[in-house]
């Protein structure tokens, strides 16, 4: 095959600190640089989470200090109606945006997916660094409206017209706070389109000699994946949250209709269509889930295997089921929609491919389990993440039975239910996903190994602890609790408010058990034990160079590949694998043909 | 290590469908005459989706318990049928379970959305707004009089912007705080909001509709059983969200009579 990454743009490794580490060119550094900030994001999100479940379980209770975050928010630290629904827009927007988004597709990607095609970078360097340094713009501007005026936004993070769009009228934060979070996500947009572009040109057109599209790790199929998702979805968001400022400086009503009247005040738009944002926000908003959650796919197949010491029964099964969930994705969309008031047929038609959908889903999650029959599991924390993960998304993934048909969701929909739902099978299983990748390429990336018993302990309280927060949920909604209120106050939702004191102290424990991944990360990356090359045993390219990789990832050589990626199970020099790079003839399993 | 794991996912299948098996909490009883067919959809998916749910947890659990931490010696062996048995057996199982699934949740969705109310509905007019709910029953004329926004002010108890000076049909309109319904009739709810969002839901009616800014909805019911129940918020419309309710009384239809010309009389 035709070595194409020799089309790669060169650039030189740099001297200087600022051109080293902060504007830099190189992909590692830039998707170190997302997991950094990632990595923020997911602690003030965590935090926003904590001080919110706090108020749930008791509403009148003083959190010491709350004060200091916002003076109006929280007068003697106890949090008021509107303050509450601000930190909850922005642990939601956090997370999904920059969390969800950067961590498991952007960090991983950026640092992984040209090592594993055997690039020496991205094929437009600048653009890369670009978007890492617009994401954190569009983060610093998403958390700069903590401090202004009267606060965040309180609209939730899929802001809703005509509530994001009327302006200062809507409520505590809708003026300014609103602007912001409209600035900064369309911003964020612009970070992810020109990561997707890079992502989708490296795919394509840098693979190394012998790497064939189907001999790519699962991985890169799944970043691939993504960013197809990434160009379209983003591209519809962006110009949404255009016409969405444009209605709150420019005197516009693209989401305002006709007659409204708030504060006994006529306001002074007309026209405009308040299913139009929903249609465009979900329509982005749906694919959004799978770009969060098929990276994860990706991620957990290629431990698995590594470590189940086998090939997936069918490598291409799964590359076509993540290509079927990416294509459904956008047909789904609907389902968010079904008690708007868009036409009742339309709910049918949205419906049937919300239930399909669960198909390819179903089986990747088969042929993982089908694999792990007759395997040689070893394990270990990024393997028992992975399992964690399966686990998760299963027990996520049956509630969306429940919320795919209309009838049902007549009496589900903005409940509880739905809040545990998306959690389970998009949050903490994309969060298990990027666990599961830190502990498997920490080495790599730092050339230090990480504390295997605090991974486990870490492990172990996640797991435990994730499913005694996020179950309880979907009981609650299936009891009719309401999602989005800051205190119960109808009469049949009081006797549930116990069982959201239980949630809390779940979530204060489960949350407390991540400062044991901090330091066990933090501790790791500068006293860890040195990582030799190849620590897993694994196959695929970036095992193949340095730990960690020089700046050009293969030290001036371009690789050749030989074999599939996930080449286990086989009797050659090394033991019971035989790395893609290696020209060993040994007899092994093959798809490709 | 393998094994523990396996007990935990294990345990924890369990513990999650013990309050599913001893419907810990159900939703409230139904009172209306569409929701038995809802609450059957919902069972029936319930099985359907607790088999899955326990069947793939225990597989998982199985496996991990036999086949972590074996002999480096161990030969890997393939599961029976391979690939393509699994992609039948999804496509056939999901397949079959989701097919029928949707085809039966249609009828209970048609049910509520594609059957027009019947003639003799009594039309009540519903109004969302920050944060409240207002209702206004036709009065003896039966026709609800048009509404003015310009005109609507919350100091003069005008919530619905009506112009009882100028238009006829206006005059005998009566406006509640509080939702009122005969038992065994059926109902046509007219929906509107005045200001942002929101949504009506009340889980013992089975329904649950948003209020579309810009659209005039509606919504049919019957309800089956004389008491007292809520209505609440469920789309985020601002700071007080969270207190946004009314109660809704069931009546007999001679207390319902009595009370609308209670109410008729304060206005």
């Amino acid at each position: 095959m035709h070595d194409m990454s020799t089309q790669a743009v060169h650039h030189h490794e740099p001297t200087t600190f600022i051109r080293k580490h902060v504007f830099s060119l190189d992909h590692k550094v830039i998707g170190k640089q997302y997991y950094a900030l990632a990595l923020v994001a997911v602690l003030t999100g965590m935090v926003l989470s904590w001080i919110m479940r706090l108020h749930l379980g008791w509403t009148n209770l003083a959190i010491p200090g709350l004060h200091f975050l916002s003076a109006n928010g929280a007068p003697g630290d106890v949090m008021t109606p509107e303050y509450y629904l601000q930190l909850m827009t922005m642990h939601g927007t956090i997370m999904v945006f920059f969390v969800l988004t950067t961590a498991p597709f952007a960090a991983f990607g950026n640092f992984f997916l040209p090592i594993q095609v055997g690039a020496e970078d991205m094929p437009f360097p600048h653009f890369n660094m670009m978007s890492f340094w617009v994401t954190f713009v569009a983060f610093l501007v998403l958390i700069s409206s903590f401090f202004v005026g009267d606060g965040p936004s309180l609209g939730g993070w899929t802001q809703y017209a005509p509530l994001s769009a009327v302006g200062a009228v809507g409520g505590p934060g809708e003026g300014l706070g609103t602007l912001l979070w409209a600035a900064s996500i369309g911003i964020f947009c612009i970070g992810q389109l020109l990561g997707s572009l890079n992502f989708i040109t490296t795919t394509l057109d840098l693979r190394v000699k012998g790497m064939s599209m189907m001999r790519l790790p699962l991985t890169a199929w799944a970043w691939f994946i993504t960013s197809c998702m990434g160009l379209t979805a983003f591209a519809v968001l962006m110009p949404a949250c255009i016409l969405l400022i444009l209605d709150h400086v420019a005197g516009t009503s693209f989401f305002v209709p006709s007659n409204l009247v708030i504060n006994d005040q006529l306001q002074p738009h007309s026209g405009g269509s308040t299913l139009l944002w929903q249609h465009l926000f979900w329509f982005f908003g749906h694919p959004e889930v799978y770009i969060a959650i098929v990276p994860a796919f990706g991620i957990v197949s290629h431990v698995l295997i590594t470590n189940m010491r086998r090939p997936l029964l069918s490598h291409r099964v799964v590359i076509y089921s993540m290509g079927a969930v990416a294509v459904l994705s956008y047909m789904v969309y609907g389902h968010h929609m079904f008690v708007s008031g868009m036409n009742p047929f339309s709910s049918l038609a949205f419906s049937f491919p919300t239930l399909i959908i669960t198909i390819p889903n179903t089986i990747v999650v088969l042929i993982w389990i089908g694999t792990l029959y007759g395997s040689k599991l070893r394990i270990n924390t990024a393997s028992l993440f992975a399992l964690g993960f399966i686990s998760m998304f299963v027990s996520g993934g049956v509630s969306g039975f429940f919320l795919a048909q209309p009838s049902i969701d007549i009496m589900l929909h903005a409940t509880y239910f739905v809040v545990g739902h998306f959690h389970m099978v998009m949050a903490v299983a994309a969060i298990f996903g990027i666990f599961a990748g830190t502990y498997f390429w920490f080495p790599k990336m730092t050339g230090r190994m990480m504390n295997e018993t605090l991974g486990r302990i870490h492990f172990w309280l996640s797991f435990v602890g994730t499913y005694c927060i996020f179950m309880p949920f979907h009981y609650l909604g299936l009891a009719g609790n309401v999602r989005r209120y800051q205190a119960f106050v109808a009469d049949y939702m009081q006797p549930l408010i116990p069982v959201h004191r239980f949630i809390t102290v779940a979530a204060l424990f489960t949350g407390a058990a991540q400062v044991i991944f901090l330091y066990n990360l933090i501790h790791s990356r500068f006293w860890g034990k040195p990582a030799p090359d190849n620590p897993w045993e694994a196959t695929s390219l970036e095992w193949s160079t340095a730990t960690p990789p020089p700046f050009d990832n293969f030290g001036g050589k371009h690789p050749v590949v030989y074999h599939d990626p996930y080449q286990y199970g086989v009797k050659s020099s090394v033991g019971d694998y035989v790395m893609q790079t290696s020209p060993e003839q040994v007899a092994t399993v093959s798809e490709e043909k | 290590m393998g094994k523990f794991f396996a007990v935990t996912i294990i345990v924890i299948a369990i513990a999650s469908a013990i309050p599913i098996l001893r419907h810990t909490w159900d939703p409230p009883q139904d009172i209306s005459t569409h929701g038995a067919l809802i609450d059957r959809q919902t069972e029936e998916t319930m099985a359907e989706a607790g088999i899955a749910f326990l069947a793939a947890q225990f597989i998982l659990a199985i496996f991990i318990w036999k086949f972590s931490g074996r002999d480096k010696d161990a030969k890997i062996t393939t599961f029976p049928g391979g690939a393509t048995g699994l992609v039948v057996a999804g496509f056939l199982l999901v397949g079959t379970e989701v097919l029928a699934l949707g085809v039966f949740g249609v009828k209970a969705w048609a049910d509520v959305y594609f059957t027009p109310p019947s003639a003799n509905a009594m039309p009540i007019q519903v109004q969302a707004g920050q944060f409240a709910f207002y209702f206004r029953y036709p009065g003896p004329d039966g026709t609800l009089g048009p509404l003015h926004p310009n005109l609507i002010n919350e100091a003069n108890e005008n919530f619905f912007g009506l112009d009882t000076t100028n238009d006829a049909d206006s005059k005998d309109d009566i406006v509640t705080a509080e939702m009122a319904i005969p038992v065994n009739r059926e109902i046509h709810l007219l929906m509107h909001s005045k200001d942002v969002g929101h949504s009506f839901f009340v889980p013992e009616l089975r329904v649950q509709q948003d209020f579309v800014p810009g659209l005039d909805l509606s919504l049919h019911f019957t309800a089956t059983k004389i008491g007292k129940y809520e209505i609440v918020c469920t789309q985020l419309c601002g700071l007080g969200h969270y207190n946004m309710k009314a109660y809704l009384y069931v009546y007999s239809q001679e207390d319902f009579d009595n009370w609308l010309k209670k109410e008729a009389a304060m206005q």
